[in-house]
């Protein structure tokens, strides 16, 4: 566990959320990215932030680092008011963010060597918390490479031991997987159910339902700048969806059978491309069966939610 | 994920802690920057070193033994040492305000280095003034080359020389903070060709580097006072033949202010550009 006697901000409540967003907006123009965010991240959990391209993810971790500033609403972190004390904040916590800015010309060690002296790590611990780092980031025997001669999959690992490398108390992980394939991917989702075993808050963005569903003890689902639902990946899905889902294929005028059907009978329909999803087909009874047809059944997931609260999709 | 890096991640540390109190302008917050600093000039000092030095010994030489045979001695010196003085304010010119346009651009726009400080413990003008006292120490060891150059040449010593590393190292932050600025206000890296042209030129030649002011129209000498390179130049002269005191404060006074007003425009551009 890390270290205990962390002195956090004035606004800290004992048992009390480690992020607190309250009624933030943020506009570029006449877009509000972020519409009336309300937002809780109670302490060592992981958050899943699930919202499609543009629902005001990113926008909403840089509100948290104070790079971007709210046009109103109130933030906090730690119990540290942002922007008013954001420093202190951010000596307590650690971001990766969604697009590789690590410094290409310095190796691996240099890279951590630097954030680890902006992230006032003392003198006489520099050395061990970058090793650390190294090691997490799997990258000891890389320590010298230069950053440009490292692979993909190396680049992600080290832009999150850097963020990482002070041993903070909160993380924000911005889209951590994109781009990756899947072996990487699944070390870094070892890499970050450790960190939140091990006490640390994680907030993270993304728009990969199963990353959302596997990693997160709860996630908001966020459209157009606001949470429009959130909880344990488990309860939304049983919930808004159902245990199972039915998949009915077929050409277009089956489909829509289907759906005047279904909607006849009570059942919520969404479209998935060449099929309809018919939600909570646990509950189609002999008689609407002989309606409906057979369709292909699966497990309800959070995309089955997402889609039907949003009409947005995410891959 | 392998056993050690497991291990690692289970490791208790005690680092996450906050470092003491927070204050508005740390100085470990710029020794972070200049970490990075160091850790690209070890990589790169030979290349650095060599564009800084050779070019205003270039013109040291060609200006110094190319007009220097025609003109032999102006304002009562030799013209290799008129010239060899004056190409110093060139030195810490180039030293300065092309890294402060150039490398800060690059880093905002396009490595986005800066915005991975700012998630940090460093806000934006701790941020600028790191980047920009970075270069001025620069400058203020580069600008000494074209005078150890002039000297090889036959300018005597003089003690009060080793002011000129310091004279170098405040026009160099008013420099390196006017790039500063300006990457922050073009709104393409081609722009700066602008700025190369229509603004730094005119100086480097208007700053009695080459010829003295007083051959040239009144006005000229006025509009020299706003120039902070005919302040170096007076300076680092004044340094090496013989300190004017009275006149070496005004001078002082006008890189004094350059600079801090560069560092008050700088920050203001920097964190408009970098926090939305």
């Amino acid at each position: 566990m890390i270290s205990s006697d962390a002195v956090l901000g004035p606004d800290h409540v004992p048992g009390g959320p480690a992020i607190r967003l309250g009624g933030v907006v943020k506009r570029y123009g006449d877009v509000a990215a972020v519409n009336g965010l309300d937002l809780d991240v109670p302490a060592g959990i992981c958050m899943g932030l699930l919202g499609p391209n543009g629902a005001g993810k990113s926008t909403t971790m840089r509100m948290l680092t104070a790079q971007s500033r709210a046009d109103a609403g109130e933030i906090s972190v730690l119990g540290f008011p942002v922007p008013a004390m954001s420093k202190q904040a951010r000596a307590l916590m650690g971001v990766v963010p969604q697009h590789d800015n690590l410094d290409e010309e310095l190796t691996a060690r240099q890279n951590l060597e630097v954030f680890a002296r902006l992230y006032r790590v003392p003198r006489r611990e520099r050395a061990a918390a970058v090793d650390r780092a190294l090691e997490l980031a799997q990258l000891t025997d890389r320590q010298r490479s230069r950053t440009v001669d490292l692979s993909g999959g190396m680049r992600r690992r080290l832009l999150i031991a850097r963020g990482l490398v002070h041993a903070p108390r909160a993380v924000l992980l911005d889209e951590p997987t994109v781009g990756l394939d899947p072996q990487v991917r699944q070390q870094l989702w070892t890499l970050i159910t450790a960190l939140r075993d091990d006490g640390v808050t994680v907030l993270m963005s993304t728009h990969y339902i199963e990353e959302a569903e596997r990693l997160s003890d709860e996630v908001a689902l966020m459209s157009r700048g606001r949470v429009i639902a959130r909880g344990r990946p488990a309860d939304l899905v049983a919930d808004h969806a159902g245990v199972r889902t039915e998949e009915f294929y077929g050409p277009p005028r089956r489909l829509a059978e289907v759906e005047r059907i279904a909607a006849d009978l009570g059942f919520t329909t969404r479209r998935t491309g060449p099929s309809v999803s018919v939600l909570r087909a646990e509950k189609i009874t002999p008689q609407a069966r002989e309606r409906l047809g057979q369709g292909e059944a699966r497990a309800s997931h959070l995309e089955d939610v997402f889609v039907l609260l949003t009409g947005e999709t995410v891959e | 994920m392998n056993a050690d890096a497991d291990a690692a991640v289970r490791t208790p540390l005690r680092t996450g802690r906050p470092h003491g109190p927070v204050h508005r302008f740390e100085l470990a917050a710029v020794a972070g920057v200049w970490r990075r600093e160091l850790a690209l000039y070890r990589r790169y000092w030979t290349t650095t070193t060599f564009a800084s030095v050779v070019e205003p010994t270039i013109y040291l030489l060609a200006f110094g033994f190319g007009f220097g045979s025609l003109v032999g001695v102006v304002a009562g010196y030799r013209y290799i040492d008129f010239v060899g003085t004056g190409v110093v304010a060139t030195a810490v010119l180039f030293t300065s305000a092309f890294p402060g346009m150039f490398s800060t651009y690059v880093r905002r726009t396009f490595q986005h280095t800066y915005d991975g400080m700012l998630s940090t413990p460093v806000d934006t003008h701790e941020l600028v003034t790191a980047e920009a006292t970075w270069i001025a120490a620069k400058s203020g060891v580069y600008g000494c080359a074209p005078l150890l150059v002039a000297m090889a040449f036959g300018l005597p010593p003089a003690p009060t020389m080793l002011l000129v590393p310091l004279i170098a190292f405040v026009t160099g932050l008013g420099f390196g903070l006017f790039g500063i600025l300006v990457s922050a206000l073009v709104p393409s890296i081609n722009s700066f060709d602008y700025i190369i042209s229509g603004v730094l030129t005119p100086l480097f030649l208007v700053a009695g580097t080459f010829f003295p002011l007083d051959q040239l129209p009144p006005w000229v000498a006025v509009l020299a006072q706003f120039n902070p390179l005919y302040h170096c130049v007076e300076l680092v002269r004044h340094a090496v033949f013989g300190p004017q005191p009275l006149a070496d404060l005004g001078h002082v006074g006008a890189l004094l202010l350059f600079a801090a007003l560069m560092w008050v425009l700088a920050v203001w551009r920097m964190r408009r550009k970098l926090i939305d």
